[in-house]
């Protein structure tokens, strides 16, 4: 795997984008309960490379709690992952719940998953660069001057440059979220996955963060993305699925969804938010 | 230096018996010290680690090693330190004693030092996993969960985020351990190991100058104080390296 990663370093980020897309995740009939609350009743999703899937919905729907079963931060009641074209095989833990059978194969998907918190959770014990770094060179198994490097590229490319040694907590709300893309983006990520990435922004920093998010779906990065930001879902996402009380009520091509809803939940729900 | 009121004739007579050759006590009093200070980095270390791992066991364990930690750290805190010291001193040789009698082996004799490591560093384990425990509930917790989602071990964790995040919350309570731990050396005298304090009381009886030898001992555990201190003040600025000033958010 990190020879993998090692090889790849040199080559176009652009490359993902082939004619032959190969599928990056798939989900079948995902549940997943709290207790006795269902809070997901059979999500599916599949996502090739190169598709940008935003996932919107009240609060309450169950798309951050999806998002987060995809690295198994929840462990889901019970349906199908496929992470890379690897089965996650669970095993049941005798009270209606299940766990992943096998740590180490969770710990190898997530880390080709570049996660990015609503809250960004840096870690504040370390520098920015030292953030973005850490993963690569810990987890990975990157050298340090290599990982360096690009995380010096990287942290240009989120015009963070001259803050590289300052630590989280003497940054805004804006910059300490582009630093958490950046570390996300030094795994070379097969799948970003966006948790509301802009709820915890004040609104004049919103838009830097989009910017960032905005050039990434570009360049063909394959993203779930979980927001509130309707106008940027609709210009951004390849495609949308509306999740009302834990199932997909609706999805599509984001001009069909936004243009012609059919359900009259999402309707209201357009009206609401925009 | 501090004796300067005292009569010229006097102040000879002290520095002869605090001088470091016989018939001078202060190499006794300083292999006290040397002593007085392994026990307490020992049973410090010792308690760091049994702390971290009652930490983890409170938090993180199932229920049975969520009990035996409360059943520790509860009892522990609960008996008097000095009848925990007489307890397990007397009592803890001894068994080890039958045990490797009852196994065929020759019995054995455990070291004052050995001894006055384990016995302080059970206690000092009690007190560290509590101050551990708050220490890592006051981490923000999005931060252990970024390392879970970025697919870091559980040992990985620990070392690389759990622990250097909770430190600056842990630094005051373990401060106050370590301090603790300096002065409880001096609760062994009680079993006869020569720290600093058993150490001064034989000179100052021997000699009879009591307030001299006492004053000496006190200056000294003072000295190991003061000097902590130094320390601590620049390891908690290093572990703070992340936070703003509290003054700042004044």
């Amino acid at each position: 795997m990190t020879g993998a990663l090692h090889a790849s370093v040199a080559t176009d980020p652009l490359q993902s984008v082939t004619a032959e897309r190969a599928e990056a995740i798939h989900v079948w009939n995902l549940h997943k309960k709290f207790g006795a609350l269902e809070v997901l009743k059979g999500v599916s999703l599949t996502a090739k490379d190169g598709d940008v899937v935003a996932m919107i919905g009240g609060s309450g729907s169950g798309k951050s709690t999806f998002l987060r079963c995809i690295n198994f931060l929840e462990n889901p009641t019970s349906g199908v992952i496929r992470i890379n074209g690897e089965d996650v095989k669970m095993i049941s833990d005798g009270e209606g719940g299940q766990y992943p059978a096998n740590r180490r194969q969770i710990e190898r998907i997530r880390s080709r998953l570049g996660m990015v918190f609503q809250n960004f959770n840096l870690w504040q014990h370390m520098t920015l660069i030292q953030n973005v770094i850490e993963v690569p060179v810990h987890v990975l198994g990157m050298k340090r001057d290599e990982a360096m490097a690009i995380g010096e590229q990287l942290l240009e490319r989120v015009g963070l440059s001259a803050k590289r040694d300052v630590y989280p907590a003497y940054l805004s709300g804006g910059q300490q979220q582009r630093g958490a893309i950046a570390r996300a983006l030094a795994i070379q990520p097969r799948v970003m996955l966006f948790d509301e990435p802009t709820s915890a922004l004040d609104p004049e920093l919103v838009g830097e963060v989009l910017k960032v998010i905005g050039d990434l779906a570009k360049e063909g990065r394959t993203m779930l993305l979980v927001t509130h930001e309707m106008k940027f879902a609709r210009e951004v996402a390849s495609h949308v699925m509306y999740l009302h009380n834990g199932i997909v009520e609706e999805e599509g091509p984001p001009e069909e969804l936004f243009g012609s809803p059919k359900s009259e939940r999402l309707k209201q729900f357009i009206r609401t938010v925009s | 230096m501090a004796d300067a009121s005292i009569a010229p004739a006097a102040i000879a007579g002290m520095f002869d018996l605090l001088s470091p050759n016989p018939p001078g006590w202060g190499g006794n009093l300083l292999r006290g010290l040397l002593n007085s200070l392994q026990i307490a980095l020992g049973a410090f270390g010792m308690g760091l680690l049994i702390g971290t791992v009652g930490a983890y066991g409170k938090l993180y364990g199932g229920p049975l090693v969520r009990d035996i930690a409360a059943i520790y750290t509860t009892i522990v805190r609960a008996v008097p330190e000095l009848v925990l010291i007489l307890l397990l001193y007397y009592a803890g040789t001894d068994m080890i004693n039958r045990v490797l009698e009852g196994l065929g082996y020759q019995r054995v004799d455990i070291s004052g030092l050995v001894a006055g490591i384990v016995v302080l560093g059970f206690v000092q384990g009690a007190y560290a996993t509590e101050v551990l425990r708050g220490a890592i509930k006051a981490i923000p917790q999005g931060e252990i969960e970024a390392a879970r989602a970025y697919g870091m071990s559980p040992v990985m964790m620990m070392r690389r985020i759990t622990l250097p995040a909770m430190l600056p919350h842990a630094l005051p309570g373990l401060a106050n351990l370590w301090l603790i731990s300096t002065k409880d050396t001096a609760l062994l005298a009680v079993v006869g190991f020569s720290e600093l304090t058993l150490v001064t009381r034989q000179a100052a009886g021997t000699t009879k100058a009591y307030f001299l030898f006492f004053i000496a001992a006190g200056i000294l555990y003072l000295a190991i104080t003061l000097f902590s201190n130094v320390i601590l003040a620049k390891v908690e600025q290093w572990a703070r390296r992340g936070m703003p000033s509290v003054k700042e958010a004044r």
